[in-house]
């Protein structure tokens, strides 16, 4: 497993109140995201543990992408991967960031 | 040791023992003149559906006799029948229903004991030793869930590889001291000591609750099976009290 | 939508995520998680084989209601390592099944696995059993113990002796319940034994069909969340207390079975002595259609 991890400033925080947030399962091509409300307001940080080797540069991309895209603010995002594409990656963050901004029942 | 030797070591005062094919079923009288049932599955053989009806039979008779005596459950067993037909009839239930007449016999009264002399396999290990009470070995007794050569087959690792980690931790590869590591097995017997006392002194601790996952806690094989299990039971304690109260 | 209603959307419970089947199974908001992802109370062993954890060990167990009634729920997620037992995997089951002792609550397992996982076969294995004799202890307590049987795993190996040893089993045709897998009697036995690849042998041998007809399962639903929902609240309806009646039962109808099937070659011929019009048709029938089909299965009566 190779670990990669990632903090990066983010001026807009996530909205909504959830605590935290889970998507996707880890399995080939595919992998999980785990979204907690833990980093300070304009700080996202991103964990990742995966199965594909020798990937940093384009897990690096992705996840500036993602955290220019989006408001990622007081995130602490742990990720296990099985080996996701960059796509897929970037589909599951997207996914996980609406589903902690989604209103509490 | 082979089957005769260690019935004529556990019940030198004589036992009335039955050979059914590959089971065997019947009675015997203890040093201390107490009887108890004994029952097997032997010669290494598969369990399949007409086997599991059969040893199932004779534990639903003998909780019926409620007589409340112990019952040895003796194996020597190989997996269980991987065969078409044995799929085709269900074998899942037969082996369940196994393993449940052997449950309700420990919860009946009856103290179960598994005595794994040879070896023993997936589901069949799961419907007979591992459902009994408590379960003990004799040296040379040789549990697996899988060989090693398949288990190189499935996880697609060379078996020098897989024999390399299985020095580093018991959780994974056949073998007794691994199941006994992992607390599957409570204790090795000592062949060169007479065997009615050690079935005595196993018969003599009273019937509990599941210690496995203890057992493999203590002896560093399973290090966190007990401890989250303990916590499932305490959350789900204190988390049902709030929807009560609150 | 009032709270003891579900989602209402529709959900094959065959491509469901372990987490999107306990929503819909569940009253809407109902559940709580425990030992959840966020404790990260991973798998200790498979980095040993520098394989990928999931947060949650690829089981999901918590409490929740199910129309108005408080019930213990564990769903396995088949797509992580085929959803198999490991040592923290099993222990959470374990747990939960202790506590339904302890608290009096039926417990609704949403079976999706391939058995013991090999990376962990010993605590795998010892995990089977201390879960089998939990739930029959739950049971002589007077508790359900309900299995729900439909995703991609399938439910094999120690998986299905768990479920034998379920108070109820609740079945979609994909709900494979099997001890050895087709990849598994091929590979020991041949390919004369058994084709793994003959998708439509595996199914009418394994299939929640045959197992429904059989009286493998006792009931048998579509592939649908709110399928399995329903099946479930008609299930919790029902108790009985586990006892040596119901063991006796149970001998009787596993005998019975051998006498009325033993020298079956396939599923067909089942379904022939059974009675079924046209057996050879059972596999295309959709739900309706096959439960009427179904009248004179071999019904369990609860003898399980």
């Amino acid at each position: 497993m190779e670990k990669l991890s990632f903090r990066l400033s983010s001026p807009s925080s996530a909205s909504g109140t959830r605590p935290q947030a889970i998507v996707g399962v880890v399995a080939s091509g595919n992998l999980e995201v785990l979204l907690e409300r833990t980093s300070p307001p304009d700080v996202c940080t991103i964990e990742i543990a995966t199965a594909a080797h020798g990937f940093g540069m384009v897990w690096d991309a992705v996840v500036r992408d993602f955290v220019a895209r989006r408001s990622a603010g007081g995130l602490r995002i742990s990720i296990n991967d099985g080996g996701a594409r960059p796509d897929t990656v970037a589909l599951r963050l997207a996914q996980g960031v609406r589903k902690i901004e989604e209103p509490e029942r | 040791m082979t089957l005769d030797d260690i019935l004529a070591g556990l019940f030198p005062n004589g036992s009335k023992i039955e050979v059914i094919g590959a089971m065997i079923a019947g009675k015997a009288t203890m040093a201390d003149g107490k009887p108890i049932h004994v029952l097997g599955i032997i010669q290494g053989q598969n369990l399949g559906v007409d086997e599991a009806i059969v040893l199932a039979g004779h534990v639903i008779e003998i909780i019926g006799s409620h007589d409340r005596a112990p019952i040895l459950v003796l194996v020597d067993s190989a997996s269980q029948r991987m065969s078409r037909r044995d799929e085709l009839l269900g074998l899942n239930e037969y082996l369940s229903h196994l393993a449940k007449s052997l449950l309700l016999a420990e919860a009946e009264g009856h103290r179960t004991v598994g005595l794994l002399y040879g070896g023993s396999a997936a589901g069949a290990f799961i419907a007979t030793a591992l459902a009994a009470g408590t379960l003990v070995a004799l040296p040379g007794a040789h549990p697996a869930v899988m060989d090693l050569p398949s288990m190189a087959r499935v996880t697609k690792l060379p078996i020098e590889v897989l024999k390399a980690k299985a020095e580093a931790t018991p959780v994974f590869a056949p073998g007794l001291d691994n199941m006994v590591r992992t607390g599957g097995i409570q204790i090795i017997w000592d062949e060169t000591a007479p065997l009615a006392p050690q079935l005595a002194a196993v018969l003599e601790r009273p019937a509990g609750r599941d210690d496995r996952d203890r057992l493999g806690a203590e002896r560093g094989g399973r290090r966190k099976a007990v401890d989250i299990a303990d916590r499932v039971v305490a959350m789900a304690t204190s988390s049902s009290r709030e929807l009560r109260h609150g | 939508m009032t709270a003891a209603t579900a989602n209402n959307v529709s959900l094959s419970w065959y491509e469901a995520s372990a987490r999107q089947r306990i929503d819909a199974l569940v009253d809407a908001g109902s559940f709580s998680e425990f030992i959840g992802p966020e404790l990260r109370e991973t798998s200790p062993h498979l980095s040993i084989f520098d394989l990928p954890e999931q947060f949650d060990d690829g089981i999901v167990i918590g409490c929740g209601r199910v129309n108005g009634s408080s019930v213990l729920v564990a769903a396995q997620e088949g797509r992580f390592m085929g959803g198999a037992f490991g040592e923290v995997h099993g222990a959470k089951l374990t747990g939960l099944l202790r506590a339904a002792c302890t608290l009096k609550q039926n417990v609704l397992i949403l079976f999706d696995t391939g058995g013991v996982r090999l990376q962990e076969a010993n605590a795998g294995e010892l995990a089977i059993a201390e879960i089998m004799r939990a739930i029959v202890a739950a049971r002589r307590a007077g508790i359900s113990v309900i299995g729900l049987i439909g995703g991609r795993a399938g439910c094999y190996g120690g998986g299905s002796l768990i479920a034998g040893t379920c108070s109820r089993l609740i079945v979609s045709e994909q709900g494979r319940i099997s001890v050895s897998g087709p990849e598994v009697i091929e590979t020991n036995r041949g390919i004369e034994e058994f084709d793994s690849r003959d998708r439509a042998l595996v199914w009418r041998t394994m299939g929640g069909k045959h197992r429904y007809l059989i009286g493998g399962a006792d009931m048998f639903v579509d592939d649908e969340a709110s399928a399995f929902r329903l099946a479930a609240i008609d299930a919790l309806e029902f108790r009985r207390r586990w006892d040596l009646a119901v063991l006796k039962a149970e001998q009787k109808r596993l005998e019975r079975r051998l006498q009325r099937f033993g020298d079956a070659e396939d599923a067909v011929d089942i379904w022939q002595v059974l009675g079924l019009n046209e057996p050879t048709n059972i596999p295309a029938l959709p739900t309706d259609v096959f439960l009427r089909a179904a009248g004179n299965r071999e019904n369990a009566d609860d003898a399980r």
